[in-house]
């Protein structure tokens, strides 16, 4: 029954958006974290979607749905804050901060609450769409 | 007689069936909307209809047996969809990642599909109301 695939496949795309918003929060909350458990100052991650068979109809690439492959590290340099008296500044007198970018973040965050709604939305319609095939003929 | 009951009732069945995967696509591209390289996906509704509904059906072929006389044709032991010929959307603006969903289109696409589906199942149900008040002739 296709439409009962219908919500696999919008639960994969809710499920990844909000790993993604879980990823914005971690970036958000860490954005001044000069040092992480390694004694490293916090990366920004980032999430990679992949478009991937789900429910039973597994194999069948034609409608695929979504998940995380992965999370990266963002690469780029980190950010330097001049502030001698801060106990993990360098000989320069540099501290290294997250290379966080909020407004990056907070774009990412309302792209991935917008996403989220839409696949609420086609799971709902389903929804109902089903309940309407339950009562033909009624 | 049940095969005329049959006859009456396919062609809205198949129809129904046809929307329910139509739906399921458009969901795959929905949830696939931040998918780098994901192509959004459709089929052509009225040539699946016509491919579905051209074979003999079993109120024709008056045998439960279904004749495969076309490779496309559907052997009893699956339920899957004859005819359903799938292709790759041609999108106004192409996003820089390679992802060819537009979310607008897919939402319009998606309201208009579960409007017709829904139109589907009034007509069957207007069907089986006329098929019981001849059953029950009063």
């Amino acid at each position: 029954m296709s439409l009962f695939n219908v919500f696999n496949i919008a639960g994969s795309g809710v499920q990844a958006q909000s790993q993604r918003l879980n990823v914005v929060a971690s970036n958000l909350a860490n954005a001044e974290s000069v040092a992480g458990p390694d004694g490293q100052p916090y990366k920004a991650r980032h999430v990679v979607f992949q478009a991937q068979a789900v429910g039973s109809d597994a194999g069948d690439n034609q409608t695929p749905g979504v998940r995380v492959s992965q999370i990266i590290e963002d690469d780029s340099p980190l950010r330097k804050v001049y502030d001698p008296k801060h106990p993990l500044a360098d000989e320069q007198g540099y501290v290294s901060m997250p290379n966080v970018n909020a407004v990056d973040e907070m774009v990412n965050m309302i792209s991935a609450s917008r996403s989220y709604q839409s696949n609420i939305e086609v799971m709902n319609t389903a929804k109902s769409l089903l309940q309407k095939t339950l009562q033909l003929g009624s | 007689m049940l095969n005329q009951l049959d006859g009456i009732l396919s062609y809205h069945g198949d129809a129904l069936k046809l929307r329910a995967e139509r739906q399921r696509v458009l969901a795959a591209n929905i949830a696939n909307a931040d998918t780098p390289n994901y192509k959004a996906m459709d089929f052509d509704f009225r040539q699946a209809l016509l491919n579905a509904t051209a074979g003999p059906t079993l109120a024709t072929s008056g045998n439960a047996a279904l004749a495969t006389t076309d490779s496309r044709h559907l052997s009893t032991s699956t339920l899957g969809l004859p005819g359903v010929d799938m292709q790759y959307r041609t999108p106004n603006q192409l996003s820089i990642d390679g992802n060819s969903v537009e979310m607008d289109t897919e939402r319009a696409h998606f309201a208009d599909n579960a409007v017709r589906y829904e139109a589907s199942l009034r007509f069957l149900s207007g069907q089986i109301k006329t098929l019981t008040l001849a059953i029950q002739g009063q």
